[in-house]
C-alpha cells in the first residue's frame, strides 16, 4: 500500500465531495423524520491517506448507491482515506476485478459488491475488499438485514474495510450519547456514530448531565435534576427501566462505569465537599476513595480498572489526578496552566484528554503519559466534555460555533476535525459509546 | 448590571447595620434583633419570618460570589448572620442552600464549584451556632442560570448562593 500525503486541491475536492454525499444521504437514507438534523463538515487530512475506491453496490441501484455513499462518508470523516472516483465501475460481487486498471485510477484498495431484495423483502448484501497492490482479495462477507437495518450494515462494512487496511478497528457501527436541549426541554439522545438515526432515551424539564456507557453498550448512567437536585440513575436502553443507583445527601453526580461493568465510581457531598466514591452497580457498598479538603470530582477508571483519574483542586485550581482504588496517595498528573478539567484516559492506557482552559478559552489538550508532552487539539472557544472513540484514534467533543453548542469531532492527532451541527437545539456532554458485539 | 449594583448596595447597607450589631452586642438594635429571633415581635419593625414577603429573610436570601471564588465576601457576612441567628434561634427549621456558577468551564466542576460555595456560607452558619442537621447543601453548577444572557453581568448574577427556607 502507498499512502499518498494531499494536496490542498484534493482536500477541496474532498470537502465538497462530502457534502454532496451528505445531501444524498439524507435524502435516500433516513428512514424516519429525526428532529435533530445532523450536518457534518470536516476539514484537515490525516498524515497519511489510503487511496481507496468504493464502487456502488449492484443490482438494486437505488439501495447500492445509498449503501456505497455511507461507507465513502464513514471512511472520509476518519481523514485516513483518500476517495478514488468509482463512479461507472459496474461491478456486482462476482465480477473479476482489473486489479491494473485501479491501479493506474489510483486505487490501491477497491471495495465492491452486491445488494438484492428477496423473495422474503429481506436484502442481501453481498461485499468483497481487493488490494490492486498484491492483487488479491483482502475480504469477502454476506449479510441479511430489513431495509432499516442497511445503515448498520454500510457501517459493519465499512469498520471491516478499515481494520484490513489500517489494522486498527473500525468504530463506525458504535454509538453515541449526548444531551439535547430544545428550548426548556432536555433530551438525553442516543445516536449513530456519525450522528445519524437519534433516539430519544429520556426526556425532561430539568436539567441532565452526564452521560456514562456501561462497557456493553447496554445501559447509560447519566446525572438528572428531576427530584430538585443531582441524582445519578441508570437507564437500561432495551426497556423503560430506570433506577437511582447514587441519592445520597446532597449533590450525587460524575458516575464513571469500572472496565468490567461491576462499580461505578461518583462524585458526592454528604461528607462536606465533593469527593470521589465506588459503589457496586446495583448501588450497593459504597466506599470512600479520596480524602481531600477541596474537591475532588470527575472520576474515570483507568483501562486496567486499578485506578481511578480524576479532577481535584487540592493545590488551588483544578488539576488532574490519579489514585489506585486501594488508596494511596494520589499523584498528579497535569501541570500546565491553571485550570484542567474532565480527564479520560484512552483506550491503550497512553493517553490522558482533557479541558485545558489557556488564555481564558476552553480547548480539548491531549498528554502523552509516558513522554509528559502535551498537546492541544482544539482552537475553540468553549470545547468541553471530551471522550475517546473505543479505538482511541477519535475524539467526540462539545463546541460552541456561531454562538450555539455543537457535537464535533478530532482525530486522536489533531490533525482532522469534524462538526456534527444540529440545527435545532443545543446539543451538550456528548460521550461516545463502546465497541459492540 | 445596574439592578446588581443598587442590590449590592442595599446589601452592603445591610451588613453594615448587621455588622455594628453583632460587633456591639449592648447595642439595643442587636438586642432587638436577637428577640425577634426568638419569635417575639420585633420592636424596630424589622420582621423576622422568612415565610413573610415582607421580611428581610425572604428578601435577603443571596450571597454573590467572584469569579472563580467560593469565599463569603464581607460584603455578604453580614446577610448570612441575619439567616444564621434566625435559624440557631429556631432549631426545627430547615435550609436548603444552593450554590450556582457562570456558565463557563465544565458541567462537573461547576456543579462541585457552586457545592463549595453553598458549603461556604453552611460553614459560616454553623459557625454562628446553627445545626448541621438544619442545613442541606445542594448545587444546580451552571445547569439552572437565573440569567442567561453572556454578559458580565449575566455571570455576576449566576455566581450566587441562594438560601431557600423549606416548610
Amino acid at each position: 500500500m502507498t499512502p499518498v500525503s494531499s494536496r490542498p486541491a484534493q482536500h477541496a475536492v474532498l470537502r465538497m465531495y462530502a457534502l454532496g454525499l451528505l445531501l444524498l444521504l439524507a435524502a435516500l437514507f433516513i428512514g424516519r423524520p429525526a428532529h435533530a438534523q445532523l450536518r457534518v463538515d470536516i476539514s484537515g487530512t490525516g498524515a497519511t491517506q489510503y487511496p481507496v475506491a468504493i464502487a456502488d453496490f449492484a443490482v438494486d441501484d437505488a439501495h447500492g448507491r445509498a449503501l456505497a455513499e455511507i461507507i465513502r462518508a464513514d471512511l472520509n470523516r476518519t481523514g485516513q482515506f483518500r476517495l478514488i472516483n468509482a463512479a461507472g465501475a459496474g461491478l456486482n460481487v462476482d465480477s473479476p476485478v482489473a486489479y491494473d486498471d485501479w491501479r493506474g485510477k489510483g486505487a490501491d484498495f477497491l471495495a465492491y459488491g452486491s445488494i438484492q431484495r428477496g423473495a422474503d423483502g429481506r436484502y442481501d448484501v453481498r461485499y468483497r475488499l481487493a488490494d490492486t497492490v498484491k492483487k488479491g482479495q483482502l475480504d469477502g462477507v454476506a449479510f441479511s438485514g430489513t431495509e432499516q437495518e442497511l445503515r448498520r450494515v454500510a457501517h459493519q462494512i465499512a469498520d471491516r474495510i478499515y481494520e484490513k487496511i489500517t489494522g486498527v478497528r473500525g468504530v463506525f457501527s458504535t454509538r453515541i450519547a449526548y444531551v439535547l436541549k430544545l428550548g426548556s426541554t432536555y433530551e438525553l439522545q442516543v445516536a449513530d456514530a456519525d450522528g445519524q438515526n437519534p433516539q430519544v432515551a429520556l426526556r425532561s424539564r430539568e436539567p441532565i448531565i452526564s452521560p456514562a456507557w456501561s462497557p456493553d453498550g447496554s445501559r447509560l448512567a447519566y446525572v438528572s435534576f428531576e427530584s430538585g437536585k443531582p441524582v445519578v440513575y441508570i437507564r437500561t436502553l432495551s426497556s423503560t427501566a430506570r433506577v437511582p443507583i447514587a441519592n445520597y445527601k446532597g449533590n450525587n453526580s460524575a458516575p464513571a462505569w469500572s472496565p468490567d461493568g461491576s462499580m461505578l465510581a461518583v462524585a458526592l457531598t454528604r461528607d462536606g465537599l465533593s469527593q470521589i466514591y465506588v459503589l457496586n452497580a446495583d448501588g450497593s457498598n459504597l466506599r470512600r476513595i479520596t480524602r481531600s479538603p477541596g474537591i475532588d470530582t470527575e472520576p474515570a477508571f483507568t483501562p486496567d480498572g486499578r485506578s481511578i483519574v480524576f479532577t481535584s483542586d487540592r493545590s488551588g485550581g483544578p488539576q488532574i489526578y490519579q489514585v489506585g482504588l486501594d488508596g494511596g496517595e494520589p499523584r498528579r498528573l497535569t501541570f500546565n496552566g491553571g485550570y484542567n478539567i474532565s480527564p479520560r484516559i484512552s483506550p491503550d492506557g497512553s493517553t490522558l484528554l482533557y479541558v485545558a482552559r489557556r488564555d481564558g478559552a476552553f480547548r480539548i489538550a491531549s498528554l502523552n503519559l509516558s513522554s509528559g508532552s502535551e498537546s492541544l487539539l482544539t482552537d475553540g472557544r468553549d470545547d468541553q466534555s471530551p471522550s475517546f472513540a473505543p479505538n482511541g484514534m477519535q475524539v467526540l467533543y462539545a463546541a460552541i460555533q456561531g454562538g450555539r453548542s455543537v457535537l464535533a469531532g478530532v482525530s486522536s492527532d489533531g490533525r482532522v476535525r469534524q462538526t456534527l451541527s444540529v440545527l435545532n437545539g443545543e446539543i451538550r456532554e456528548p460521550t461516545w459509546g463502546p465497541f459492540t458485539r | 448590571m445596574k439592578s446588581r449594583i443598587a442590590k449590592s448596595l442595599t446589601i452592603a447597607a445591610l451588613a453594615a447595620t448587621l455588622a455594628a450589631c453583632s460587633s456591639v452586642p449592648l447595642d439595643d438594635k442587636a438586642g432587638q434583633g436577637a428577640g425577634a429571633g426568638q419569635g417575639s415581635s420585633a420592636n424596630s419593625g424589622e420582621i423576622l419570618d422568612p415565610f413573610n414577603p415582607q421580611s428581610i429573610l425572604a428578601q435577603q436570601r443571596s450571597v454573590y460570589f467572584d469569579f472563580d471564588s467560593y469565599t463569603v465576601s464581607d460584603q455578604y457576612r453580614g446577610l448570612v448572620e441575619t439567616h444564621a441567628r434566625y435559624l440557631a434561634s429556631h432549631p426545627q427549621q430547615r435550609v436548603k442552600v444552593e450554590g450556582n456558577t457562570d456558565e463557563r468551564g465544565g458541567a462537573e466542576y461547576n456543579l462541585a464549584l457552586g457545592q463549595r460555595r453553598a458549603d461556604s456560607v453552611r460553614r459560616t452558619m454553623t459557625l454562628l451556632g446553627v445545626s448541621d442537621q438544619q442545613i442541606e447543601t445542594i448545587s444546580f453548577g451552571k445547569e439552572k442560570p437565573k440569567s442567561t444572557g453572556t454578559t458580565e453581568a449575566d455571570f455576576a448574577e449566576n455566581r450566587r448562593a441562594d438560601i431557600n427556607y423549606l416548610r
